[in-house]
């Protein structure tokens, strides 16, 4: 076990062994071990339907593992409820935030935990606690009093971790953050998983994106199909295999030749085949990553 | 192996470009109220210019009369909307409130009080059950409500027929505590020879205690949340169901009140009124600012929006207008109001 960091628990915060899930007759998640400590990202990779939700969602609370264990800071755990997990540090930014975009960015950052002076809210010390926060994790808002739908995505996606940080998380799971971004926004979210991880926090970080998971990780898990095929430290692993494991080569050249077939019989899907096996011919599987020292936010090429 | 994105560097302030400071008035505008508030004052203007008898301040009083009585239901129908729901049901609700709170003390010979408390106890059932079916089995408050309006509807003209035999409730007047119960309900006073409804005065109480709950407190915080967005309100723990069933109880309770006024200000009361009012507390929280879809609006704007009803209906009586075009200006009013609000809504939000 390789750590980046010198924690100062023993246990990681949050550990799975083996871990699995059926729901009926069906595996949707089958031995996978994981475990983050402080001041530490797992990145969690996977195609669609790999089965990084209901890796999640064993996380968060919202269901149970059905095989293997669950620790949270070497104590096994089984978490009924979000809340329960919350109450243990483990909060969850969901892909769609939960922002209620019309209110200002103060109230939605106290929403459900609004600080009360006697029967009204504290509306000066959240705003200016909000300001105060907001900036810690580098984000130096002009007015927290816009509708937080006026932010960009990256903004918005980064109130709502600074929010979980606030309220006691000690663990962060970011559900996709970059997915719906653009490159330099999905730069700007990177950046704070950076700083989540400076101030201590554990994160793990679910991405479909090994050009996003590769700078800001320190383990990755691989999930494809309701199993784990890795799990590696960060120097075990370069970029160029973690692209190539994660697309699964062999994979995906096969679904170009079964598009290819039904293509055959209908125009249409033969166009959408060719526009995909472009678009495999583009990523490079098995061929060379992108370079490298193109430095910066302008070269992970947008999902 | 080296890293693809600079993360150590701290976020560029590169949004300065972006962010010019906005100024007092666009501020103002950007409030939802704003829409009504020119609309009222173009209308004031307008009657004020062609019907001489509109200019008198006893006018004024009686058109904020009619604006309470429509205002007051408009409070909570606004709070409901801006929590994302509907009530159809609230104009008979009104009426059920009277029905009960006379049928029971003159049948029972009781005080009148007695009726008054068992009205509000039916009227907050009746928010109670709409928001329960609401939240319980999730179907739009449009229909669930559409049933509740027309189930009530059918009480109302049944149950009255049957206790009373007759279309209408008894005459009430001379019930013990009829009186002091008028004196809350449905008295008036003088203020320099002008009559003044005490309606009025509840009007105002109630749309500070909704706005200021709104805005100030942190059940407010969540009737926007729940209207914005009841999934996300849901997921940061806003007790989404007890915030919605407590905003279709506060609309039984001004129904209630509403009914009240009714009551002790005619003594009786027929069973078949209150029918399309509540879509008249609708426009007036519609042409106040509120988002039909939730999450958006202002207690004030409704109560401006009350006040251009008001206004409107009286003012073609007052202009020697033929009264029967007054629900075709109703609906012009509510579709200029609401292109006007989108224009704003939406100039506002870009101008951010």
């Amino acid at each position: 076990m390789t750590t980046t960091a010198d924690t100062k628990t023993q246990a990681p915060l949050v550990r799975l062994t083996d871990a699995g899930k059926n729901y009926g007759n069906i595996i949707a998640l089958q031995g996978v071990t994981l475990e983050v400590s402080g001041s530490e990202v797992t990145c969690v990779l996977g195609d669609n339907g790999a089965g990084k939700s209901t890796l999640i969602k064993i996380i968060a609370g919202l269901h149970q593992h059905t095989h293997g264990t669950y620790e949270v800071e070497g104590e096994q755990v089984r978490f009924n409820s979000p809340r329960e997990a919350l109450d243990h540090g483990i909060a969850t930014v969901y892909q769609d935030l939960a922002v209620v975009p019309l209110m200002p960015v103060w109230r939605n950052f106290f929403l459900g935990n609004e600080v009360r002076k006697g029967p009204v809210m504290d509306r000066a010390g959240m705003r200016k606690t909000a300001k105060q926060e907001l900036l810690d994790m580098g984000i130096d808002l002009r007015d927290v009093d816009q509708p937080i739908g006026t932010l960009s995505g990256g903004e918005r996606q980064c109130v709502a971790i600074a929010r979980a940080v606030h309220f006691g998380a000690k663990v962060l799971i970011l559900d996709e953050p970059t997915a719906a971004l653009g490159v330099k926004q999905a730069g700007v979210v990177l950046r704070y998983i950076i700083q989540a991880r400076e101030r201590g926090l554990g994160v793990i970080f679910i991405t479909h994106n090994p050009h996003h998971a590769y700078p800001v990780g320190d383990r990755f898990l691989l999930l494809n199909r309701g199993r784990s095929i890795g799990y590696y430290a960060k120097d075990e692993i370069t970029l160029a295999e973690l692209t190539g494991l994660m697309a699964g080569g062999a994979e995906l050249e096969q679904l170009t030749h079964e598009l290819e077939q039904f293509g055959d019989e209908d125009s249409e899907l033969r166009h959408v085949a060719e526009a995909f096996e472009h678009e495999v011919a583009e990523l490079g599987v098995g061929a060379t990553p992108p370079p490298d020292q193109s430095a910066g936010r302008h070269e992970p090429p947008s999902p | 192996m080296s890293q693809t994105v600079d993360v150590g560097t701290p976020p560029a302030p590169a949004r300065d470009e972006r962010v010019a400071r906005k100024s007092p008035l666009g501020r103002l505008m950007a409030r939802p109220e704003i829409g009504a508030l020119a609309g009222a004052i173009v209308i004031y203007l307008i009657f004020f210019i062609v019907a001489p008898p509109f200019r008198d301040a006893s006018s004024l009083a009686t058109i904020l009369y009619v604006s309470s009585t429509y205002g007051i239901p408009a409070v909570a129908v606004a709070l409901l909307m801006i929590g994302g729901e509907f009530d159809l049901s609230a104009g008979v609700a009104v009426t059920s409130s009277a029905l009960v709170a006379s049928m029971v003390s003159y049948q029972f010979s009781a005080s009148m009080w007695v009726g008054v408390v068992v009205a509000l106890v039916v009227a907050l059932a009746i928010g109670f059950i709409n928001g329960y079916l609401v939240v319980k089995t999730g179907i739009p408050s449009f229909l669930v409500t559409l049933g509740t309006f027309f189930m009530v509807r059918g009480l109302n003209l049944a149950v009255t027929k049957l206790v009373t035999g007759n279309v209408g409730t008894n005459d009430v007047s001379d019930i013990a505590g009829f009186e002091a119960a008028k004196k809350v309900f449905a008295s008036q006073f003088t203020v320099g020879g002008v009559a003044i409804r005490i309606t009025l005065l509840w009007w105002i109480l109630f749309v500070l205690i909704a706005t200021w709950v709104l805005l100030r407190t942190h059940i407010g915080n969540w009737i926007f949340a729940v209207g914005g967005s009841a999934p996300s309100s849901r997921a940061v723990g806003v007790p989404l169901n007890k915030v919605k069933i407590g905003l279709f109880m506060t609309v039984g309770f001004v129904a209630w009140f509403t009914g009240m006024h009714i009551l002790f200000a005619f003594n009786t009361v027929q069973s078949g009124i209150g029918i399309g009012n509540e879509f008249i507390y609708i426009v007036a929280a519609v042409v106040g600012g509120c988002l039909l879809t939730g999450g958006y609006g202002s207690v004030i704007g409704a109560a401006i929006g009350a006040f251009i009803f008001g206004m409107t209906n009286q003012g073609i009586v007052y202009a020697g207008w033929n009264p029967d075009w007054f629900f075709f200006f109703l609906g012009a009013l509510l579709l200029g109001a609401i292109l006007l609000n989108n224009f704003i809504r939406r100039r506002a939000e870009a101008s951010r």
